[in-house]
């Protein structure tokens, strides 16, 4: 098939992008899907940290969101307080599209980024929330990158850290949230979507050489494979931009 | 300096004065950048211990602080080293293993904690986390909140929106103030009175120096006020927030300071081998940390060269030359 697993990833992850979206992203590949898409069909999309940076040239990779590299070529850099509101505002936070990952993910697209186990004496602790939480909890659209594996999308997030549809339909708006959270999976084999009525989990596309009963078997739970289509692969130009101007050192791809 | 209004002071006796056993503080900067490193050291060196410690997202300071057996109680909403640990290394063990008792929140509302104790409130409103187990799950006991007066009662409180539909939220989460008995920074430039000028981006900084009883300041650049009273738009913390300020040149390094220098990926990497592993971990503390006796022999240890390798290209303000990305742990 055409490109590698990362690739294939980003640029799922970038068709999402619409022109004039304000992406908020980590580093890694999510920082390269922003990148892809602003190079290739939402040339008016702004890339945003929650360090503070707004519109970086991003011209090196960098390791860390607070990394001096977020600021080179940036509008304006503030702090976590300007950051955060940008999002918090239903002005701007309509606007945004979030990226991010997750060690644990549930039927409807709650994200685990805190603990393995139990919360008081985890077996495996992970970083944290850090922005992940108040982005899903703000924004209407989120994606978030996944590997498809079994211990990945669980019955019951060992914690809950980052809002998707909560417990389903009418969740969010009885929690106090507005509408939106998580919207779409993007994982090495497939990109997943939530029902508009049963707010669950559906497969929407799978890639080249993978079946939809494959998508299942990687998961601990099942999901509606009725709607599911071949996804369309990375066209040559579309590759060609990842590899030519997003990541020409070829250091995360 | 003999100027009265002079806070400057020796970092050890900065330290010393003011970081107590069990005192309640915090540390500025994010992940692996601007993190006061050069105090951090000097903390685990006067052995200082059961610190209540408070920070948004946090690395390399936190994580050597944790695991130089000085935190007991921690506040935080991320603990990642970029990619040399996506989770901070001793962070993870000592959760793991019971050793610290951690309670999560969110970026912003560690930011909006700060904020309130800066504002002099007892709480700020967010829609951050509502249906979450951030609110279910607390990591500190209601008993031991009642005993301890300076913590909440409460982790956060979720109530109806008392102007009913207003702004179109029906709930908000609260969540309490902060006001750390000490808060440490490391900025490009202050002046001996503790004005200070960050350049680039200032995190949480701000909120951070100003909810805290007493502030300590290292600086690459220390200069007299007359210099940043030039530009007084250009500073972002007034001295009358600050109780000491010390010189220390590479005073965040093995962190990043924007337009100084960068982060040193090796020793990063380095640092999280060392951690995972107990006797590596004491092999490395008695080499970079206790078998010196200040910031300046520390420096001395890793080298001239390494720190010149390092050095900001003035123009993009991070070394452009670093090779180093795919050397650290898979993202």
């Amino acid at each position: 098939m055409n490109g590698t697993s990362p690739e294939i990833m980003t640029i799922m992850a970038a068709r999402e992008i619409h022109n004039g979206d304000i992406v908020f992203c980590g580093t890694g590949i999510s920082m390269l899907a922003a990148m892809a898409a602003k190079n290739i069909s939402a040339p008016d999309s702004v890339i945003f940290f929650e360090s503070g940076a707004v519109d970086a040239l991003l011209e090196d990779l960098p390791w860390a969101v607070s990394d001096s590299r977020v600021m080179w070529g940036a509008n304006s850099t503030g702090g976590l307080m300007d950051a955060f509101a940008t999002m918090q505002n239903r002005i701007t936070g309509n606007r945004v599209i979030a990226i991010l990952g997750a060690a644990q993910i549930d039927i409807y697209g709650n994200l685990n980024t805190t603990a393995i186990g139990d919360y008081s004496k985890p077996n495996t602790r992970f970083a944290g929330s850090g922005g992940g939480c108040d982005v899903a909890s703000f924004v209407p659209r989120c994606i978030v990158f996944m590997h498809h594996e079994r211990r990945k999308f669980v019955r019951k997030l060992d914690y809950l850290t980052s809002p998707g549809n909560l417990d389903g339909p009418g969740a969010r708006r009885r929690a106090g949230l507005p509408p939106g959270g998580i919207t779409c999976v993007v994982t090495n084999m497939a990109v997943m979507r939530f029902d508009e009525d049963t707010k669950e989990m559906y497969l929407d596309r799978f890639y080249p050489g993978i079946t939809p009963q494959q998508v299942l078997e990687h998961m601990e739970f099942a999901v509606d494979i009725s709607r599911a289509r071949p996804a369309d692969p990375p066209t040559e130009e579309e590759l060609r931009i990842l590899r030519g101007k997003c990541d020409p050192r070829r250091m995360q791809l | 300096m003999e100027d009265s209004r002079s806070k400057v002071m020796d970092l050890d006796e900065a330290v010393r004065t003011f970081v107590r056993d069990g005192s309640h503080m915090s540390i500025g900067g994010f992940s692996i950048s601007r993190n006061p490193m050069a105090a951090v050291y000097t903390i685990i060196r006067q052995g200082i211990k059961n610190l209540h410690f408070y920070v948004h997202s946090n690395g390399t300071g936190i994580d050597e602080l944790i695991g130089g057996g000085c935190i007991s109680r921690l506040e935080i909403a991320y603990g990642g080293n970029g990619k040399a640990a996506t989770t901070c290394i001793r962070f993870r063990k000592a959760v793991q293993e019971g050793e610290i008792q951690v309670e999560d929140y969110s970026n912003y509302q560690m930011t909006l904690r700060f904020a309130a104790g800066a504002m002099g409130v007892p709480f700020l409103p967010t829609r951050s986390s509502l249906g979450t187990d951030i609110i279910n799950r607390w990591g500190f006991s209601e008993e031991m909140r009642q005993k301890d007066p300076k913590i909440a009662g409460k982790k956060l409180v979720v109530v109806d929106n008392p102007f009913g539909s207003w702004a179109d939220a029906p709930r908000v989460v609260l969540v309490p103030a902060i006001n750390p008995d000490v808060t440490i920074l490391h900025v490009q430039k202050a002046d001996y009175q503790g004005t200070c000028r960050i350049l680039g981006l200032t995190y949480a900084d701000i909120e951070q120096a100003k909810a805290s009883r007493h502030v300590i300041v290292t600086c690459e650049e220390l200069v007299e006020p007359g210099e940043l009273r030039e530009n007084p738009g250009l500073n972002q913390i007034p001295f009358i927030h600050v109780s000491a300020v010390c010189h220390v040149p590479y005073g965040a390094y093995p962190t990043a300071v924007y337009r100084c220098y960068d982060y040193d990926p090796d020793y990063l990497i380095a640092y999280a081998k060392a951690a995972r592993d107990e006797r590596l971990f004491r092999t490395y503390q008695d080499q970079f940390i206790y078998g010196v006796s200040n910031h300046g022999e520390f420096l001395e240890r890793v080298g001239r060269k390494r720190l010149g390798e390092i050095k900001a290209d003035p123009t993009r303000g991070y070394a452009t030359n670093l090779q180093w990305y795919d050397r650290g742990e898979a993202p």
